[in-house]
């Protein structure tokens, strides 16, 4: 085979590079969606925490440090999100089992989420008032709502957008929950 | 309980595809054979087969439109794209509304052109007839597997079929998306008897000018239609979608335009190709490329990939086909380029300066811009891939290498037409465009001054570069006229092919205007509007009259009733209309327009704020229609090219050498 033709090769060649691409970008799997952060610490803030009774007394501003200790859930929510105030009964029979929920008020109104607290059951430890939306993007948030697992050490080992329901808890947020525990 | 053929058209259909996917199988298959061994028999099956095939799915897709008008519900694509609320030309037009119904349109375009290519190539050599109309038949194998496994618009709903359908998207409830898919699919499609040409050539080995003759009408007559379903997509974004754009580089417009672009460079290189033998592969590699792009245009936007890449993984069954399919397509072609394709020997004949050079300039840019729309459209995808995260890709970006490239391309444009084969003096250029140049220089740089107060040097920049390509196709007339006795009977001496030129170059300086001008100088008001209130663009005035409620045949609707005053005195009403249809409960913008060449106005309504008051869109857009009317001439232009009589000239020309080469096949 001469040269000339070697240079002929070169479309297939590129062609084939292309497909390897498309391959690998089709069989990803719809559901998991890659957060930026996954497997590091959730972002440095330091935001104030929105009144409740449920709160541990005397708290006014929450960090990151403070979801340390424990495996737990980190719930992006707000009140004009919908399917945010679907889910909130579901994470109250997990409070019941004992699991620590805690909230990011994300871009909303003060005073409505502390009346959305006090109407629907406090889930939460406690939530922080993310009033800018500044941890949200930095968290990578980009659906409503998500759900993050956080270990003992403070870093995010799952994130789930959308609503939570006890098919999602049990088929595959559990399994990591428990396999931190 | 009798069953007539209403309850029984979908199986009919049904039934006609399968026998389709089994005639188009034999149309693969028996041709090659027949070429391979020399049969004249199998070889001229070809045509029956053709025939045949286009027959079946012709039926087939009677039956669907019938099952659409008819209102059976029990058919599950019927019930999810149709009303029966629904007026009969909506109707008809939802057949291909959603993903299974466009893909019997994909299928019976390609067996419309399969059976035309089946008519109008009696004379090619028999074994290149055969080899291309084999192409088509695996082409057709590919698709109708795809529709009859994966996607099949037959499916039936039993035992207990719905009242009533899920409606037709309003989006798609209009007269642009009822013409604009079949214009654009018989683009897409026809490039694949380009394709097939170029296979058989590859197989054949047979690559001349000759060749290039028989494939140069279908390509030029695949591209304006191709032209003309993205102007149809754009005018329908324009006033349907009610954000007054046209363009907005996004994954499906996309698309369609990677095609578009490589066709363009196609139809050029095929020219260098007939007249001086050069630039072989590098148009077969075009033909393939084309074809690939509307393959992968069709797939894309009907699987949603781009838009999400998840679409496939969703639907892995309809994912794996199709990508193997792709795969096989244009792995199978490229490997066949790669092993049959000519290699360039010795060196080119041509002087820097010649029309070999311009066009090949013009292959050059074309196959650059296409490199960097098909990078902007797939790189969230690829990002995607290599986990580098979700990125969108941005009209700054487009517009970033666009605009100088395309501009460049089209400064170059006015030199082709005027150059000669293999060489060209300066001199002659000096002479005969330095006229055009001034004169296009004169009117760009005054236009700005004229049009509006405040000057804009890019504006000056677009009216030069249009009427440099609108002056310069003249001067090149007059140069050729400069011997004949009068006018008329210079122009009558001239060819139908060269006055396609003329109109479809002249095309692209009106789209090139109008693109320019509406985006310097549209105005746009985004404003809230209270009933009495007037707002006021440029030296128009906008005043809300008043707010009705209407009820249409499928949908309720507010109206705005808006008088238009042009320098204070009365010049119409305009009516938009904020929809909201009642199966899917969907609302739609109903755009207000009032159209001129020199400018569009523009009404839309927003939200409602209260009682009285309504967000509003005005736009004023001056020469908007302008982008639309090139993609028309170059459709014309398309038209004309082919409806040239050398083509059939050269037919009867190749009907011995047709003769000789049957002969010598069966001496084999």
């Amino acid at each position: 085979m001469n040269k000339q033709r070697l240079f002929l090769f070169i479309p297939l060649a590129i062609f084939v590079l292309l497909g390897v691409l498309f391959w690998r970008g089709l069989s990803l799997d719809p559901n998991e969606m890659p957060s930026a952060l996954l497997n590091k610490p959730v972002p440095v803030f330091e935001l104030p925490v929105i009144p409740a009774p449920e709160n541990p007394q005397g708290l006014i501003t929450a960090n990151q440090e403070m979801l340390k200790g424990k495996v737990s859930l980190l719930n992006v929510w707000a009140t004009w999100c919908l399917p945010c105030k679907q889910e909130l009964p579901f994470f109250n029979t997990l409070k019941a089992q004992g699991i620590q929920i805690y909230g990011i008020n994300y871009k909303d109104d003060n005073a409505e989420a502390q009346r959305w607290l006090s109407e629907f059951h406090n889930p939460f430890v406690f939530s922080v008032l993310d009033a800018d939306g500044r941890l949200g993007v930095n968290l990578g948030v980009f659906g409503y709502p998500e759900t993050y697992v956080v270990d003992k050490q403070g870093v995010i080992r799952y994130k789930h957008i959308g609503e939570m329901d006890a098919q999602i808890w049990e088929k595959t947020i559990k399994p990591i929950f428990d396999s931190l525990n | 309980m009798a069953l007539d053929f209403v309850q029984l058209a979908p199986e009919m259909g049904q039934f006609a595809l399968i026998l389709s996917l089994c005639l188009s199988a034999a149309l693969f298959v028996l041709p090659l054979v027949g070429a391979h061994y020399g049969s004249n028999v199998l070889m001229q099956s070809g045509r029956s087969l053709a025939t045949g095939f286009f027959i079946f799915v012709t039926f087939a897709f009677c039956c669907l439109v019938y099952s659409f008008l008819h209102d059976d519900f029990s058919v599950k694509y019927v019930a999810s794209n149709s009303n029966s609320l629904l007026p009969y030309y909506y109707k008809i037009s939802a057949v291909w509304g959603g993903h299974e119904g466009s893909l019997l349109l994909w299928i019976f375009m390609l067996a419309g052109w399969t059976f035309a290519v089946a008519i109008f190539s009696r004379s090619l050599p028999l074994d290149m007839q055969a080899r291309v109309l084999a192409v088509m038949g695996f082409v057709a194998v590919g698709f109708l597997s795809f529709i009859l496994f994966t996607s099949n618009p037959f499916d039936r709903i039993l035992p207990i079929p719905p009242q009533d359908g899920g409606d037709l998207n309003p989006l798609l409830q209009d007269i642009g998306l009822i013409i604009h898919p079949p214009v654009l699919y018989m683009g897409y499609v026809g490039f694949s008897v380009v394709f097939a040409f170029a296979i058989a050539a590859l197989l054949t080995g047979r690559l001349d000018s000759a060749w290039a003759r028989w494939s140069r009408p279908w390509a030029i007559m695949a591209w304006g239609f191709l032209s003309v379903g993205i102007a149809l997509g754009s005018w329908w974004a324009y006033y349907e979608l009610g954000w007054g754009g046209w363009w907005f580089w996004d994954p499906v417009e996309n698309a369609s335009f990677l095609p578009w672009l490589v066709g363009t460079a196609l139809i050029h290189s095929l020219a260098v190709t007939e007249k001086r033998s050069l630039f072989k592969s590098w148009t077969l590699l075009l033909a393939i490329f084309t074809f690939s792009l509307s393959l992968l245009g069709t797939f894309l936007v009907r699987s949603g990939v781009l838009t999400s890449v998840h679409a496939f993984a969703n639907d892995p069954e309809r994912g794996v086909f199709i990508l193997a399919f792709f795969l096989l397509v244009v792995g199978g072609s490229l490997t066949l380029f790669a092993l049959r394709a000519p290699v360039v020997k010795g060196s080119a004949g041509f002087n820097l300066l010649s029309r070999e050079t311009f066009l090949l300039g013009n292959n050059i840019l074309l196959t650059i811009i296409m490199i960097m729309v098909l990078i902007g459209t797939l790189y969230p995808l690829v990002a995607d891939a290599l986990s580098l995260g979700k990125i969108s890709v941005g009209p700054p970006y487009f517009n970033l290498f666009f605009l100088p490239l395309m501009g460049l391309l089209c400064l170059l444009m006015a030199f082709g037409p005027l150059s000669n084969w293999k060489r060209t003096s300066g001199m002659q250029f000096v002479k005969l465009l330095w006229k055009p140049w001034a004169i296009s220089l004169a009117i760009g740089l005054i236009f700005p001054l004229v049009y509006r107060d405040k000057y804009e040097i890019l504006a000056a920049l677009t009216v030069f570069i249009a009427s440099w390509i609108a002056t310069a196709l003249l001067a090149d007339l007059f140069y050729r006229l400069r011997n004949s006795d009068s006018f008329l009977a210079g122009l009558r001496k001239l060819s139908l092919s060269y006055f396609a030129m003329l109109v479809a170059h002249a095309g692209i300086a009106a789209t090139t205007l109008g693109v320019g001008l509406t985006s310097i100088y549209t105005e746009q008001r985004d404003v809230r509007m209270e009933v009495g209130q007037k707002v006021t663009v440029v030296e128009y005035d906008f005043i809300l009259n008043k707010l009705t409620h209407i009820d249409g045949p499928n949908y309720t609707a507010e109206e705005a009733l808006i008088t238009v005053m042009k320098d204070g005195k009365f010049l119409r009403e305009m009516k938009p209309q904020k929809r909201r249809y009642l199966a899917s409960g969907s609302t739609m913008t109903e755009v207000s327009l009032d159209v001129s060449l020199m400018r569009d106005l523009y009404v839309a309504m927003g939200e409602p704020l209260t009682e009285t008051a309504w967000a509003m869109r005005v736009h004023l857009k001056p020469f908007v229609r302008w982008i639309w009317l090139g993609a028309l001439m170059m459709g014309f232009g398309a038209v004309l090219a082919v409806a040239d009589k050398r083509y059939r000239k050269a037919i009867k020309q190749e009907s011995p050498v047709v003769e000789v080469a049957v002969g010598k096949l069966v001496n084999e």
